[in-house]
């Protein structure tokens, strides 16, 4: 995973961060203030290795990450956290799902283009004779006044 | 004691005749002598389910996980490019023009399909209207609850998209889609039981070859299937490992 360019912003200039991710990999991403709004009736879904690589991304993951879909299959899935979103929120998602339980949440995800979307996201564990083979999500569309509400609590946990 | 087949209660009564065609097709093929038995509603193909008689089912994406998990079925096949998706539908004068318009306490016509009810609630979140949020106006079939649309005894309607394009033309220009679901990766299942579960390969593969011959193209033209797809057993779990997210 590379770090984000302003050739990744079709040349436009956004805010640049760095962040380390869980396992040491850090990454420059640059984010700008433009949502992408969710598609009407459809559903996102992912599914990932116990580790969290990506083994599987239905169109509509594809389209609205903005990436294709080679350069998704492989990677981490944080190649879509954005720098808003607070760790406690991710803490929280791994603690739950790696005991074997279903986590719901609200997600903003950072593009490929810096842009961003809101989802309400439910992950659920793979399990398969007993064992977590990986995870799958799922992310349909959120109401406006839970993003907002979302968005205020997460600026307090950063 | 014949075998005993069964079909999701959502199926399109249309077909009635179709299915009793594809069960004597089934018998001569499978040599094995089984019954179709029809429920009237979700819960008594529930409890027939758990009690243990069932053997063959269509099967309905919310059962799929009961059946799979718990009831030792096996996946065999399901139909070519037909997922399960949901409208919802409004009286065609309705000033509603988008989800987001929508009010709790708003009226809605609904038949028991569980399947279609859930895709239609998550497709109302975005307007912030949870479950608690609606009055449901329960029916035993779309036709009833498009007609509780056109006389507006209805605010909203929970259709599935399949039969919403087989109501008549006069029907449907009295009503106006807001939104039909696009998921795709959600569909009704033929599966076996346990004391099948020898029959589960050579079922696959009959399935599988009836679009090549006319007979097999006129038995399936009749149950509202385009062909067989083989369904494995991981793609019966990554389904319910989908419902799984989307069921509260
Ligand atoms: C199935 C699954 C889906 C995930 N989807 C997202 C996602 O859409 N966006 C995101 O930022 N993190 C997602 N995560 C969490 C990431 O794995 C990661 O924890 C997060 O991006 C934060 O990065 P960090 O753990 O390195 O701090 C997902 C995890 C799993 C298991």
């Amino acid at each position: 995973m590379r770090d984000m360019t302003p050739d990744d912003l079709g040349g436009h200039s956004g805010e640049e961060h760095t962040l380390t991710y869980f396992d040491g990999f850090r990454r420059k991403v640059i984010v700008v203030d433009r949502e992408v709004p969710f598609p009407e009736g459809k559903l996102i879904v992912s599914r990932t290795d116990p580790i969290g690589i990506i083994t599987h991304a239905n169109p509509i993951f594809v389209e609205m990450s903005g990436y294709s879909e080679q350069e998704l299959i492989g990677e981490q899935h944080y190649i879509l956290r954005h720098p808003d979103m607070p760790a406690p929120a991710f803490k929280d998602l791994w603690d739950t799902i790696s005991k074997g339980i279903k986590w719901h949440g609200y997600v903003k995800n950072l593009r490929k283009d810096g842009a961003y979307y809101w989802v309400y996201a439910t992950v659920v564990p793979n399990i398969r004779d007993g064992q977590i083979v990986g995870y799958t999500s799922v992310r349909r569309k959120p109401s406006r006044r839970k993003v907002e509400e979302m968005s205020a609590l997460y600026k307090t946990l950063r | 004691m014949p075998h005993l087949l069964t079909i999701s209660p959502d199926f399109n009564t249309k077909y009635l005749s179709g299915w009793f065609v594809f069960n004597t097709w089934l018998q001569k093929s499978l040599g094995e002598a089984i019954h179709l038995e029809l429920f009237d509603d979700f819960e008594s193909c529930r409890n027939a389910i758990t009690a243990d008689k069932i053997d063959l089912i269509y099967a309905n994406p919310y059962d799929a996980s009961l059946l799979l998990r718990d009831k030792g079925f096996a996946p065999v096949a399901h139909p070519q490019s037909r997922p399960d998706e949901a409208i919802i539908a409004v009286n065609a004068s309705s000033p509603v023009g988008r989800i987001e318009d929508f009010k709790p306490g708003m009226r809605v016509s609904a038949t028991k399909d569980p399947e279609v009810n859930m895709i239609c609630r998550i497709m109302l979140e975005p307007a912030d209207i949870g479950p608690n949020d609606i009055q449901i106006v329960q029916r035993d079939n779309y036709v009833l609850v498009a007609k509780d649309l056109m006389k507006q005894e209805a605010d909203a309607g929970f259709i599935l998209a399949e039969t919403f394009n087989d109501l008549s033309p006069m029907i449907r220009d009295q009503l106006k889609v807001i939104l039909k679901s696009q998921i795709h990766v959600i569909h009704h299942m033929l599966l076996v039981g346990p004391k099948l579960a020898g029959k589960a390969g050579q079922l696959q593969q009959l399935l599988c070859a009836m679009g090549q011959d006319d007979k097999g193209r006129a038995i399936l033209r009749d149950i509202g299937v385009n062909a067989w797809d083989p369904s494995s057993r991981e793609d019966a779990e990554f389904m319910i490992d989908l419902m799984d997210t989307l069921i509260v």
